[in-house]
């Protein structure tokens, strides 16, 4: 359908911008790459009086990093993610998602903070911010704060950010030579949203998993960690039999729903599946192949 | 990029100006009209077809700045100062046909030919960066492009065909 009528601002500074948000509030939307806005617009799922384009504001173009956190700015698009090599030797499993974002044509446009701001439950770069802990950064017109991801993803489309907040960046913590991740999902065609798919990440010392990070997505209104089956695997040595005990808990502890792509139960199996492919595959990064 | 300011209240239309197909255009458009129904009705090149309007069926792919993109989830107004490439845009002054569109063309990709220049646009961004793609490199790159005719098939083998038409012209 044709976008509905709304009053387009597109402001050439941050502080303009969050101007407009303190202005108008939850009558205005932030249209970043527009890859979820402009369908929920078309669809007629959403009807914002007020869209803020904050295409033009180059402070929030950045992809850089500081003591070896990865920080992207609100208008990095996933494509400029995907090849940038700051990003895959920073934040290996951000870039191990990339590919299964959308589709080509989607992640020209769409950027990565924007797909965590939009809180899918099943979309990758959500569950990607909750394996890795990654810190949101807000801003209004009355100040700055910052959100760890466990904190900012509240249900189906909904996140800890206020009306009057911009999601600035995103920062990832740094990664270790002693870590390992993956991201897997299965889907019934590649780039649509995954029936269920695993961000994982494993640290491994001395051949001993010491932490564990499992989240899943597209199985509940938000990315899930599972901590039933991350403490299974902490502390023992990476094994066949010790990543399908964990896929064993996950499919236990998962109640995800039925729907038109899988049925509840088809997609535990699947989360069980992932489990020992994701955990697998992070071990292997590190050199442990099992 | 450093632009001005902007704001369009509703009804109000923004001065765009592209280059599509190598010839520059200006536009006074309102912002809620996308990109796709801009190049269609304004520009009058309705080769770039709408299907699903939410992104989903692929069909209004356009080159933006030489990359594939949906032009039913972009706004007009997004597209001021880029270059924008359309299915009238691939082939020669004289007529001849671009390699992908022969291609297709002697594979018999069509059948109504509705989703045809979405995919045609997103084979030209393939081919160009990855001359020699297999079969499954080719599915993947046009995943997002859908068709209720063919069975894909023939679309599959069309830009398989161009590959070797490209191939014998180096």
């Amino acid at each position: 359908m044709k976008n509905p009528p709304f009053n387009y601002h597109r402001p050439a500074t941050l502080t303009e911008a969050l101007d407009l948000l303190a202005a108008h509030g939850d009558d205005a939307k932030v249209l970043a790459g527009g890859q979820s806005l402009l369908p929920v617009m078309a669809l007629r799922l959403g009807r914002p009086d007020h869209v803020v384009d904050i295409a033009a504001i180059d402070e929030l173009k950045h992809i850089a990093t500081a003591s070896g956190a990865l920080s992207l700015g609100a208008m990095v698009r996933h494509a400029q993610a995907e090849t940038s090599p700051m990003v895959a030797e920073h934040a290996p499993v951000v870039a191990a998602a990339l590919p299964h974002v959308g589709h080509r044509a989607i992640r020209n446009r769409g950027t990565v903070v924007g797909s965590i701001a939009h809180a899918d439950a099943a979309a990758e770069m959500p569950a990607v911010c909750l394996t890795l802990g990654a810190t949101l950064h807000l801003a209004s017109a009355t100040g700055t704060r910052e959100i760890a991801a466990a904190d900012f993803f509240l249900g189906f489309f909904t996140t800890a950010a206020l009306p009057e907040e911009l999601v600035t960046s995103v920062t990832f913590p740094p990664w270790s030579a002693t870590s390992g991740g993956a991201v897997v999902e299965i889907s019934r065609r590649h780039g649509d949203y995954a029936m269920c798919g695993l961000a994982c990440a494993i640290d491994v010392a001395d051949g001993v998993i010491e932490s564990a990070a499992l989240s899943f997505f597209g199985v509940a209104s938000t990315p899930i960690r599972v901590a039933e089956a991350e403490a299974i695997v902490v502390g023992q040595r990476p094994s066949p039999a010790l990543f399908a005990q964990a896929a064993e808990v996950v499919a236990d502890v998962l109640s995800p729903d039925s729907d038109i792509h899988a049925t509840a139960n088809h997609r535990r199996q699947i989360a069980a599946v992932l489990t020992r492919r994701g955990l697998a595959q992070s071990a292997d990064q590190i050199g442990i192949p099992v | 990029m450093n632009l001005p300011s902007i704001r369009a209240a509703i009804g109000e239309t923004i001065s765009v100006t592209t280059t599509i197909n190598g010839a520059s255009r200006r536009f006074d458009v309102e912002p809620r009209r996308s990109l796709a129904d801009v190049i269609r009705d304004e520009a009058g090149l309705t080769g770039t077809h709408l299907g699903c309007e939410h992104g989903v069926c692929g069909a209004c792919t356009v080159l933006l700045d030489g990359e594939p993109v949906r032009s039913c989830l972009m706004l007009a107004v997004q597209a001021d100062g880029t270059e924008i490439t359309t299915i009238e845009g691939l082939a020669n002054a004289d007529g001849s046909l671009h390699p992908i569109q022969q291609g297709m063309y002697d594979a018999m990709s069509f059948q109504c030919a509705f989703c045809s220049p979405g995919f045609l646009m997103s084979a030209v961004a393939l081919l160009r960066d990855n001359p020699n793609p297999s079969t499954n490199e080719i599915r993947e790159e046009l995943s997002g492009n859908l068709c209720r005719c063919t069975g894909y098939q023939s679309i599959v083998e069309g830009v398989e065909t161009a590959v070797r038409i490209m191939g014998a012209q180096q």
